[in-house]
């Protein structure tokens, strides 16, 4: 394939789906199975353009047109592929296919499932703009089109009373840190005179260090937002209000992957500013222990799924700070592949059961064998359990920690900080996961819809298997050199004794769980919390503190600025015309009177005037 | 008089037309001076598209200002006033803004007519209005611009006092005794230039024209505070909620959409051009009121409990965004500035349809009491829904340009705290919109809502608003490479 041709497959990629959303939200009343061919069509094209492009794209390919033009500044409008995006725009692909596939039985039963496609698609389209992006502000579009995405969609369920809530929640928290975002790239753009990604890379010295860190900085607080990475991570969880498939679009492949993406595409920016990945160190390795933690006491099966995201993006934004975004992207696509799965398969469990409370579940192997193996090699790959996926993506970015602490772009306490908190990590993953599959699957069925489940019809199944294959296999791309050299590492994994210590850390995880469990296969583990599942279940009450700080003194300064403009501003415009009024009326009443007072006061006039008159003028002559 | 001179004499002759023939249709045929009416507006319409197609490579390089076409009539020779009309790339998207507003809200009033009737005089002083403004725009005599300016006043005060809601004769006093005030300030400023330059020329006088410094500083001064009554700016906003919250829906429209422009307009062309002196020593106080404005709006907004108030609050913010982008003085804050004028137009013109539709609907415009459009009516609140994700600003929307580029020009200019405050602002605008959606559109309906179904007519003049605010968003080139070299000589008249 050509370079032009390429350059056009990457524009292609991402107008398939946006144009099947346009005919979609413009039919909003078109048949379901209409309805369902436009969006699994265009999932389809972009994912097999993808394909084509993941086989052909071996070097940086652009191609760009001019957009808009402010004065001297250009705004242009193009692709830029080089094989990270172009691996990046499959696992999108894959994942939107798969949920397209899934949604159409899912949502069965829902008269708004004509949008509801649409707007998945308008989303794949979004994240695979940023995917492809050649500019900045090109990039912006696709990031914020996603964010609007996001909010439609996890809106949908009118059923939910917090649903509007939630979709609310989702996008200001992303566009608080998009005010940074669009601040950095403005900056970016003023100093370096250019929106243009490889420009902009490429004129990285001129930049002084202050003004680096600054823009770093910046372009951190949007990539917290859409990644949610602490203290912005707090819309994540609430976005379960969402249809399952939507939690595995948002979870896996899009939006939250976004934020990564974009710091691997710009690291050239990041490097030589270390306080900034000093920041993101600290902020990935809170992030991480966080969302476990808090995974290891939620009820809801979807929410320790969710809490579970956010951890495993920290793991992605830690190999960012210590200087290894090869490992960052390499856990980008194995835990798309592993977190679309649990995320599709939970949606089949709740289909089955009625419920996302896993004290309502138990015992569900044995109804719903498919999705018990399914959702096993999902766990499992989601501790790192060897050979399964994220065993060697997350095992790479432990030991390009370690690595990091003598030499590494960062300084070394950030990068002790980071690795010490991924063992930790994977020690409480192990927990998570564990309870989460045997409160699940094994146990007695703890709900009368547990009793009886029943597997999905075959378009939620097939994706769900579709899935586990590469959530089992991908890990093993990791010994392929070739697919290594594409992510932008040297060469394969190295296989060394340093790997069986996070093992050490699963065994231990996993272990407790089991053992806590086995005393009593009823119960949750989770009670040997004690006192601290309350604050786990509340993750650390973060939510409570946002709405103390941020929350309620914006919603009071609003009552009191309206409050002033009405009675201040508007009441001193109010004001002057009342007393323009009122002035008026006084000389009005002053200028009634009856005939001799009125001729009294005439000649009296007259007389005033003849005397100053008299005086004036007779004073000068 | 050529082609292109005659289809700048059109779009203010066609209208005035339109204004006779609807006013002369005796009152039982009320359809019929509407139609007359529309038709005019349509004419006139396409008459602004066609000034595009004749488009002559600028005449006199180096001129701050190089009209498409001109006009340059004697008018009152004994005072040399001169009927001098031209377009150019500032000018000219408003000119075919203006035309398709009132265009679309002519044929709305085809299908409904506020109480209490009279469709074909709402028609007509409608079009007295266009001409208004687009003399405004067209105007390249000082003196004729004042006079455009002024035209516009008392047909939109008759417009609200006549068709309004239940306060309206409040709302339209203080609207023109407020805008009157700023009239006076405008007379002032018009007659400092006129009688120091000795021309009112504005192609001789943009530049400064060889005006001192104390007198463009003072007429700066004035000018600005004129156009900031009409922008609106904060603090001289508040005629603004109580005319829109009062007006009709195609008053409100016509208001919103193209009415403030003239001030953002006046305080480009003439406050920037006119006096670059002044608004080079004024332009930190704008720059410093514009984003005032956009979080003072915001704020108000998100403490909004009336749906028509909340979308006028909303429209000072943006203008807000507009008046930033002006005040730094550089060709990115002009060519956001312009853009962010039609963004702005087109996308509060379709919010006022909107909430009109919704507020005769559901006969409130309280946010309390309304909900659940969702289920009551799905196309109105996915309409509802696209305008305020519209005008929160989305990338990929009209509205992103003019507020992204504002904040870029104002980081340009080097105010970066400015740029912090107004990117805020930006936040602030989702977080209202949102709230907005969601006590409007989600949960469950609070009743049943006449007529959930959309009428023909409603679609009609909803059509092009909708497609222009995608169409502005993912083209912005339609606007931007028609003002580029215009916006780049106003800024080198400020450097």
């Amino acid at each position: 394939v050509s370079v032009q041709a390429q350059a056009a497959l990457g524009a292609v990629l991402a107008a398939v789906p946006f144009v099947a959303a346009l005919i979609g939200l413009l039919l909003p009343r078109a048949p379901r199975p209409v309805a369902a061919a436009l969006g699994i069509g265009g999932a389809a094209v972009a994912f097999a353009v993808a394909v084509v492009l993941a086989f052909s794209v071996n070097g940086p390919v652009e191609a760009s047109r001019r957009w808009a033009e402010f004065g001297d500044l250009h705004v242009t409008f193009g692709v830029r592929l080089d094989p990270v995006a172009v691996l990046v725009a499959v696992a999108v692909g894959a994942v939107a296919l798969a949920v397209q596939v899934y949604s159409v039985a899912y949502l069965a039963d829902d008269d708004r499932y004509g949008p509801y496609a649409a707007q998945v698609s308008l989303f794949t389209a979004a994240m695979l703009l940023v995917v492809v992006s050649g500019d900045l502000i090109q990039l912006l579009v696709g990031w914020e089109v996603m964010g609007i995405c996001s909010y439609l969609l996890i809106g949908h369920d009118r059923r939910l009373p917090e649903a509007p809530r939630a979709a609310v929640k989702a996008f200001l928290v992303t566009r608080v840190g998009d005010v940074g975002f669009l601040l950095g790239i403005a900056l970016l753009g003023v100093k370096l005179g250019t929106f243009r990604i490889t420009e902009v890379l490429s004129r990285v010295p001129q930049l002084d260090k202050g003004t680096l860190t600054a823009i770093t900085l910046l372009l951190l607080a949007g990539v917290a937002g859409k990644s949610a990475q602490f203290p912005l991570h707090t819309w994540l969880p609430d976005a379960m209000a969402g249809p399952t498939p939507i939690s595995a679009l948002i979870h896996a492949a899009t939006m939250v992957a976004a934020g990564v993406y974009v710091v691997a595409r710009l690291f050239p920016l990041f490097r030589p500013a270390p306080a900034t990945l000093a920041t993101l160190a600290v902020v990935a390795a809170i992030t991480m222990l966080l969302g476990a933690l808090a995974a290891c006491a939620q009820q809801d099966i979807k929410r320790v799924l969710a809490w579970s995201t956010v951890s495993q993006i920290g793991y992605m934004t830690g190999a960012l700070s210590v200087g290894a975004p090869p490992a960052a992207l390499f856990h980008l696509l194995t835990h798309a592949a592993f977190k679309a799965l649990l995320f599709l398969a939970a949606g089949v469990i709740i289909h089955a059961v009625g419920t996302n409370r896993m004290a309502a579940m138990g015992g569900l192997r044995r109804g719903l064998p498919v999705t018990f193996w399914a959702m096993t090699i999902g766990l499992a790959a989601l501790v790192g359990v060897p050979p399964l996926a994220g065993f060697w993506s997350k095992d790479e970015i432990i030991s390009v920690a370690w690595a990091a602490h003598s030499n590494g772009p960062t300084p070394p306490w950030a990068a002790w900080l980071v690795w010490l908190s991924a063992l930790l990590t994977v020690a409480i993953t192990g927990w998570y996961a564990t309870r989460l599959w045997l409160r699940t699957f094994f146990g007695p069925p703890r709900g009368s819809a547990a009793e009886r489940p029943h597997e999905p019809p075959w378009t939620m199944s097939v994706p769900v298997v579709a899935l586990a294959v590469p959530s089992a296999l991908l890990g093993f791309a990791g010994l392929a050199p070739g697919f290594m050299r594409r992510l932008g590492f040297e060469g394969r994994v190295h296989l060394t004794g340093a790997l069986f210590v996070p093992l050490v850390f699963v065994v231990v995880g996993v272990g407790i769980a089991w053992l806590l469990w086995r005393r009593d296969p009823g119960t949750d583990p989770a009670r040997a919390l004690g006192p601290a599942r309350r604050v786990l279940a509340e993750a650390f009450y973060l939510d409570a503190v946002q709405e103390a700080l941020v929350v309620r003194p914006v919603v009071a300064l609003a009552r009191a600025v309206r409050r002033t403009d009405e009675t201040v501003v508007d009441g001193a415009v109010e004001a002057t015309g009342r007393g323009a009024s009122g002035l008026g009326a006084l000389l009005g009443r002053a200028h009634r009177a009856a005939l001799p007072r009125a001729a009294t006061a005439v000649l009296a006039a007259a007389v005033l005037f003849g005397l100053v008159a008299v005086v004036i003028f007779g004073g000068a002559r | 008089m050529k082609v292109d001179q005659a289809l700048l004499v059109a779009t203010l002759v066609l209208p005035a037309v339109g204004v006779i023939a609807a006013a002369a249709t005796p009152a039982r045929h009320d359809r019929l001076g509407r139609v007359a009416g529309t038709v005019a507006a349509a004419l006139t319409f396409l008459a602004a598209l066609a000034l595009l197609a004749g488009r002559r490579p600028p005449a006199r390089h180096g001129a701050p200002i190089r009209p498409w076409h001109e006009l340059d009539l004697p008018w009152v020779p004994g005072l040399d006033l001169r009927f001098h009309l031209g377009v150019d790339g500032v000018s000219y998207p408003l000119v075919v803004l203006t035309a398709l507003l009132t265009l679309l809200c002519c044929g709305y009033t085809l299908w409904r007519v506020p109480e209490p009737g009279r469709g074909r005089l709402l028609v007509g002083l409608l079009l007295a209005i266009e001409v208004g403004i687009l003399g405004v725009f067209e105007a390249l005599d000082l003196v004729l611009f004042f006079v455009s300016f002024e035209i516009v006043l008392l047909p939109m005060y008759a417009v609200i006092a006549i068709w309004g809601g239940e306060r309206r004769r409040a709302a339209a006093r203080k609207f023109v005794l407020y805008t009157l005030f700023g009239s006076v300030l405008l007379l002032v400023g018009v007659f400092v230039v006129v009688s120091k330059a000795g021309t009112a020329d504005l192609i001789r006088l943009t530049g400064g024209g060889g005006l001192g410094r104390g007198t463009q500083l003072l007429a700066f001064t004035l000018l600005a505070l004129a156009f900031a009554v009409k922008s609106p700016l904060w603090p001289l906003h508040t005629w603004l909620p109580d005319a829109h919250t009062e007006a009709p829906t195609v008053g409100s429209v016509i208001l919103a959409g193209v009415l403030l422009k003239m001030g953002t307009y006046g305080l480009l062309r003439i406050g920037v051009g006119v006096t670059p002196e002044g608004a080079r020593w004024a332009s930190p106080v704008l720059g410093a009121l514009a984003v005032a404005a956009i979080v003072i709006g915001g704020l108000v907004c998100l403490a909004q409990t009336e749906l028509k108030r909340l979308i006028a609050y909303s429209s000072v913010g943006h203008m807000g965004f507009v008046v930033l982008g002006i005040a730094t003085l550089t060709a990115t804050g002009a060519q956001a500035a312009l853009i962010g004028n039609v963004a702005h137009g087109v996308i509060t013109g379709l919010l006022f349809f909107l909430a009109g539709a919704i507020k005769d609907r559901a006969h409130t415009g309280r946010l309390p009491e309304l909900g659940g459009l969702r289920e009551s009516a799905p196309v109105l609140a996915g309409l509802l829904g696209y305008a305020a994700i519209a005008s929160l600003g989305l990338p990929g929307l009209a509205g992103f340009w003019g507020e992204a580029f504002a904040v870029v020009a104002t980081l340009q200019r080097g105010w970066t705290a400015l740029a912090v405050v107004a990117a805020l602002g930006a936040a602030l605008a989702a977080a209202y919109f949102l709230r907005l959606l969601r006590q409007v559109t989600h949960g469950p309906a609070v009743g049943p809502i006449a007529h959930p179904r959309l009428a023909g007519a409603e679609l009609l003049s909803w059509g092009p608003l909708v497609v222009l605010a995608l169409a502005l968003g993912l083209v912005p080139a339609a606007v931007l490479s028609l003002s580029a070299d215009a916006a780049r000589a106003l800024a080198e008249v400020a450097r």
